[in-house]
């Protein structure tokens, strides 16, 4: 069990994805469909609906709290999201459509080391507190 | 470190004025925790950015807000939208009937709420808006930099609907640029061995923004060397550029932003870049994409234009007309094209050839058919976003080569000797 610290709470559980680099959320996503769009990313076009998403930092924008909130409205954002360096803008997203449509995202964020054995979990269950555990599918 | 609420938060927090200004309050309290506030602090004013349409979600949001009682804690002025109310043309409700309607049904639910409908890029350019050492909310990311750097103002960057919540409650988290040790610039550009010429010219600081940004990422930089005669537009162009290259949110400029009379005051030795000329011809070269040849259209005022820079172009047009057919854009605030009818530039401009679109953007909100070729700007930021998001080729210019371009319909080339050189 390994123990996040709360950026926005909430409990989830799903398929692990680790993204290989950076990722704006505004512009470099598509909320309607869920995919990474962003032409330089190296993941362009994996879908992010549904997965426990491992994102070591988030390239900063404005407009993605807007991009979050508008795919956890859809049904297509990541079941949750854990960073290592905490992110402003998503958790302020997750908040705002939970409070909007009653759906949560967690967000939470863990040390470089936690983050590396996290990496190598097939799924995670995200409980309330805080606590990460791995899942047997 | 655990942040300290006074009794109005936690009133706000308890939903005592309502679910509106309970969810702001929970957005302040939860930012705060994450960049490690130890309380809040009140603001005198803010400019929003998330009444620019980007999905359903911005309409829900400010409806919840809206129908659940909120109020407006400071005096909070708007950002571009992705419609203009004024030209419905620019963005026809055909192209796309959700976008179209949902970003103005946008529009009118934040003037409800009470802000000032501003719809501009550029609020510094408008009276009546907060001075040196005031506190303050903003978002939109050139707006943050000239506001910190230029007025001397104290914002962080704040994102979609963070931003709305610190309007409502009054307040921000007291981190990053409001505090006097996060003000302090963690590298130094030294301009001071540049030619007269070079430093003097309009293309300059747009190439130095450009540069900055693209070394100092969000580091607070500080540059000696600048004229003591630049202007607003001249920070308006390093604000910009270096907002767009990079993620620079205060910049200082020695002898010339209110907090840098001279380099110890803000800069306690480090890392130091000396940019020469050819710095600045490689920042041209890497925002002007295209080949010189016959445009397709101009696109001018991003940020929006000034009240100067319109006088500028009048000067510079001397009563020429542009070349038959080419779109030639000059995005501006209604408050500016108010300020250049009345004195009579806006008849004169058009006449001349120009549209003058208000409310908007021209890399988000543009005729789009009209931009798309080889378009001439004489701005960084739009040299630096529109070959992504409009997929143009950028022929990147001064101010009198642009207009020059204007009239001639092909782009035309100053002979700068630093350029050249």
């Amino acid at each position: 069990m390994i123990q996040g610290t709360v950026l926005n709470a909430g409990e989830a559980e799903g398929p692990v994805l680790a993204l290989d680099a950076p990722l704006s959320f505004w512009g470099g996503f598509d909320p309607r469909t869920g995919m990474i769009l962003d032409a330089h990313h190296p993941q362009r076009g994996v879908c992010l609906a549904g997965v426990i998403l491992l994102m070591r930092e988030a390239r900063g924008s404005g407009s993605a709290p807007g991009a979050i909130a508008e795919a956890i409205r859809l049904g297509t954002a990541p079941a949750a999201i854990i960073f290592v360096t905490p992110d402003v803008n998503l958790a302020i997203g997750a908040q705002v459509a939970e409070t909007l449509y009653g759906k949560a995202c967690p967000v939470l964020a863990v040390n470089a080391g936690d983050y590396e054995i996290l990496k190598r979990a097939a799924n995670l269950r995200i409980w309330r507190g805080g606590a990460i555990s791995p899942e047997a599918v | 470190m655990s942040l300290q609420l006074d009794d109005i938060d936690t009133a706000l927090l308890a939903g005592r004025e309502g679910k509106a200004m309970q969810l702001a309050m929970r957005l302040l309290v939860q930012a705060a925790e994450i960049m490690g506030a130890p309380y809040l602090i009140p603001i005198r004013f803010a400019h929003i950015d998330a009444c620019f349409y980007t999905g359903r979600a911005h309409v829900d949001f400010a409806r919840y807000l809206v129908e659940n009682g909120a109020k407006l804690g400071v005096t909070t002025w708007t950002n571009t939208s992705l419609v203009s109310l004024a030209d419905p043309a620019l963005r026809p409700e055909t192209s796309d009937p959700e976008m179209v309607n949902g970003a103005r049904e946008l529009m009118r639910l934040y003037t409800e709420l009470g802000c000032k409908p501003t719809w501009t890029c550029a609020p510094y350019q408008l009276p009546g808006g907060p001075k040196f050492g005031d506190h303050i909310a903003a978002g939109e990311s050139n707006a943050v930099s000239y506001y910190n750097s230029v007025v001397g103002c104290r914002t962080n960057k704040y994102g979609d609907y963070l931003d709305v919540a610190c309007a409502l409650t009054g307040k921000v988290p007291f981190a990053g640029l409001h505090a006097d040790e996060g003000r302090r610039a963690r590298l130094q550009f030294d301009c001071t061995a540049l030619p007269d010429d070079c430093r003097d010219g309009d293309l300059f600081p747009h190439l130095l923004g450009h540069r900055m940004g693209a070394i100092a990422g969000s580091r607070v930089a500080v540059v000696s060397g600048l004229s003591a005669r630049m202007t607003k537009d001249g920070g308006k162009a390093i604000s910009a550029a270096a907002a767009a290259s990079g993620g620079v949110e205060l910049w200082h400029g020695v002898g010339v932003t209110p907090e840098a009379p001279e380099l110890a005051a803000v800069f306690n030795g480090g890392e130091t870049n000396v940019v020469t000329t050819d710095d600045l011809r490689r920042a041209h070269s890497q925002l002007s994409t295209a080949l010189d040849g016959p445009l397709d259209a101009i696109a001018l005022g991003t940020p929006h234009f000034s009240f100067a820079e319109f006088g500028e172009v009048v000067t510079l047009l001397g009563g020429r007309h542009v070349k038959t057919g080419l779109p030639c854009f000059i995005s501006t605030s209604r408050a500016v094209r108010k300020l250049i009818a009345a004195k009579g530039w806006l008849a004169t401009l058009e006449t001349a050839g120009f549209q003058i679109p208000v409310d908007v953007c021209t890399y988000y909100s543009p005729r789009i058919p009209a931009l798309r070729g080889r378009v001439m700007t004489n701005a960084a930021k739009w040299a630096y976003y529109a070959p992504g998001m409009l997929g143009v080729e950028v022929a990147f210019g001064s101010l009198r080569e642009c207009v020059e371009s204007a009239v001639a319909g092909d782009v035309w080339r100053e002979p700068h000797s630093w350029l050249m050189r």
